[in-house]
């Protein structure tokens, strides 16, 4: 019996691998494969035409003493500021209004979350004409309403940064609809009990909602953080990196260099560090994150 | 006496709850006014004509329609080739995707392996890593393979899976009965026939999901492309629409060709958002939820 258990075992192992067997040619030949192949790469002074020659960690020293890296990071710096903190409060307030129960709420959530759908590319090229400093309307709007002379956005050193945050900002849709199932998700009970103890609805906010929205706001940061370092499309195709670096950002940089400098040793090491900077960053984050609140762990 | 005070309570709060109700649409339609703005904006400017949209104050209304810029968008920009070659590449991609996370998922959440779990913490470990750092390596692999400027690069990996797909139609696949895999085993079913006519059937609004997913993706990538695809006849509409922008002189001399391109390009997303919001909806909940 039990050596036909085992054999029973056996045949479901081997048939586990076979199932599995597309997954892990893929890993290694689209994933470790490569990423060993970079990892020699980042070691070598290689443009593409000549042979690679190997000069150490001569690489990672110019990752130090760049100074576009130190661009790419104030320029992600600054813009992870802009983005992730009204981010994540716009799309808690969204998502408290999405939850409101009026009619045609559906067809509402459905059209704030049209921009997170929306190609990178054509949102870019959308935003392009109400951004223009001219003929835009957004300048125009300004004009109207407000009597200020809008910025020239997109061309400016100063608000080229601040226009792609509103750009970045435009698609919160997508953090919206996480926040909106985690309100949903909050058991009634919490709300009923806190009633009977008389709490009023700001009090109820701040002790039931706020914190069981935790896990989706820690999320949310997450992705965010990571997302601002991988941005790359909406800066390619509104600004290039331009005007003066003001909106290099790291990936663009990893681009350039690769794809149009052809410092292909250069670049990996960029996307070397680029890893790690992503590692470390997510590392302190989770460290740091006893604010989050699981309710699994108080069952 | 306390009779109407009671009736004037009620009415009050009654007044009090419409005039939420008023506040709440009258925010939500800005809102909404907001959020649409680019859309309809870049609506208007590609109906205009030309001069018209170097006109200030601007109108929102053009003065006539200029249908024709649209029909010029696909002639210069050579739309319709480029939406073949997007589909193409679009339509080899979502099929590799669902078949090769599908049972990648079904092997991880159906069957019992003592290397289960190892594997899998590495299939989640990949979901971390930056694409940048295969980039390069991929780009030269493709290279030497002579892959360079043809759709290979774009859709073969989709055939070898994705951990985020994974991961997504696994957790799918983890909420079917067991039972059903136990009794179609007595029955003498194999693991393959368990697979394909009990779990894949049960599964396909996780497989819609993912379908979209990977339909989006595809459809609106620009890096791939932009690296791997050069001549002109081989351009997605993504990497068409960026590089015709990128063309400081095409920009100006066809600003509203430009709207109309993008807005034709958006709309099929929109549609098919439209039609299977809760499937994609779902999707990004799992993944934000659970992830």
């Amino acid at each position: 019996m039990s050596q036909g258990k085992s054999a029973l075992m056996k045949h479901e192992n081997r048939w586990f691998f076979i199932f599995i067997l597309p997954w892990i040619i893929g890993f290694f030949s689209f994933q470790i494969g490569p990423m060993v192949y970079s990892l020699i790469m980042s070691l070598c002074n290689w443009e593409i035409i000549s042979s690679p020659k190997f000069i150490g960690l001569e690489n990672y020293k110019t990752f130090f003493t760049d100074p576009l890296i130190k661009q790419c990071f104030k320029v992600t710096f600054l813009f992870a500021l802009m983005t992730i903190p009204t981010g994540i409060v716009l799309g808690i307030l969204l998502a408290l209004l999405m939850n409101q129960p009026v009619k045609g709420i559906t067809i509402f959530r459905t059209l704030y979350y049209l921009p997170a759908v929306t190609s990178a590319v054509s949102a870019a090229i959308l935003w392009i004409f109400v951004f223009d400093p001219q003929y835009g309307i957004l300048n125009y709007l300004l004009k109207r309403y407000f009597s200020i002379q809008g910025p020239p956005w997109l061309g400016s050193e100063t608000w080229a940064l601040p226009a792609l945050a509103i750009m970045s900002l435009w698609g919160i849709g997508g953090s919206m609809i996480i926040y909106l199932a985690a309100l949903q998700s909050i058991p009634t009970q919490l709300y009923e009990a806190a009633e009977i103890d008389g709490a009023n609805s700001i009090q109820k906010f701040f002790s039931i909602t706020l914190p069981m929205l935790t896990p989706a706001i820690f999320f949310n940061l997450v992705m965010g953080i990571i997302g601002t370092l991988q941005t790359f499309t909406q800066a390619f195709v509104t600004t290039n990196g331009g005007p003066a670096n003001a909106t290099l950002f790291y990936a663009l940089y990893l681009y350039n260099n690769a794809f149009r400098y052809y410092k292909m040793g250069y670049a990996s090491a960029l996307a070397w560090m680029l890893l790690i900077i992503i590692f470390v960053i997510t590392r302190i984050v989770f460290r740091t994150s006893n604010w989050v609140y699981y309710e699994a762990e108080s069952r | 006496m306390n009779n109407v005070y009671r009736v004037s309570f009620f009415e009050s709060q009654k007044r009090t709850r419409i005039f939420l109700m008023i506040l709440t649409y009258i925010i939500l339609i800005l809102g909404v006014c907001v959020v649409l703005l680019p859309f309809t904006w870049t609506l208007s400017t590609s109906l205009k004509p030309l001069q018209e949209a170097f006109k200030w104050p601007p109108d929102f209304i053009p003065s006539k329609f200029m249908w024709s810029n649209y029909s010029q968008a696909l002639e210069k920009l050579d739309m319709i080739k480029c939406t073949e070659n997007t589909l193409i590449v679009t339509f080899s991609v979502l099929i590799g995707t669902l078949f090769s996370n599908s049972l990648a998922a079904f092997g991880f959440a159906r069957l019992r392996s003592p290397w289960k779990d190892a594997i899998f913490s590495m299939v989640l470990a990949t979901m971390m890593l930056p694409y940048q750092v295969t980039l390069i390596p991929l780009y030269i692999l493709y290279r030497n393979l002579h892959w360079l400027d043809t759709f290979k690069p774009l859709t073969v990996p989709a055939y070898f899976g994705n951990a985020f797909y994974i991961f997504l139609l696994r957790q799918f696949f983890l909420g079917i009965p067991k039972e059903y895999d136990e009794a179609a085993l007595i029955d003498g079913c194999s693991y393959p026939r368990i697979y394909w006519s009990i779990i894949l059937p049960m599964a396909r609004p996780a497989l819609i999901t993912v379908g979209i997913f990977s339909f989006m993706g595809s459809w609106n990538d620009l890096m791939g492309p932009l690296i791997i695809l050069s001549s002109y006849e081989k351009h997605t509409l993504a990497l068409r629409l960026a590089v015709f922008r990128q063309d400081a002189f095409s920009y100006a001399l066809n600003f509203t060709i430009l709207a109309a391109g993008s807005i034709m390009m958006t709309l099929p997303l929109i549609i098919i958002f439209f039609f299977a919001q809760k499937y994609f909806i779902r999707g990004v909940v799992v993944s934000g939820l659970k992830g």
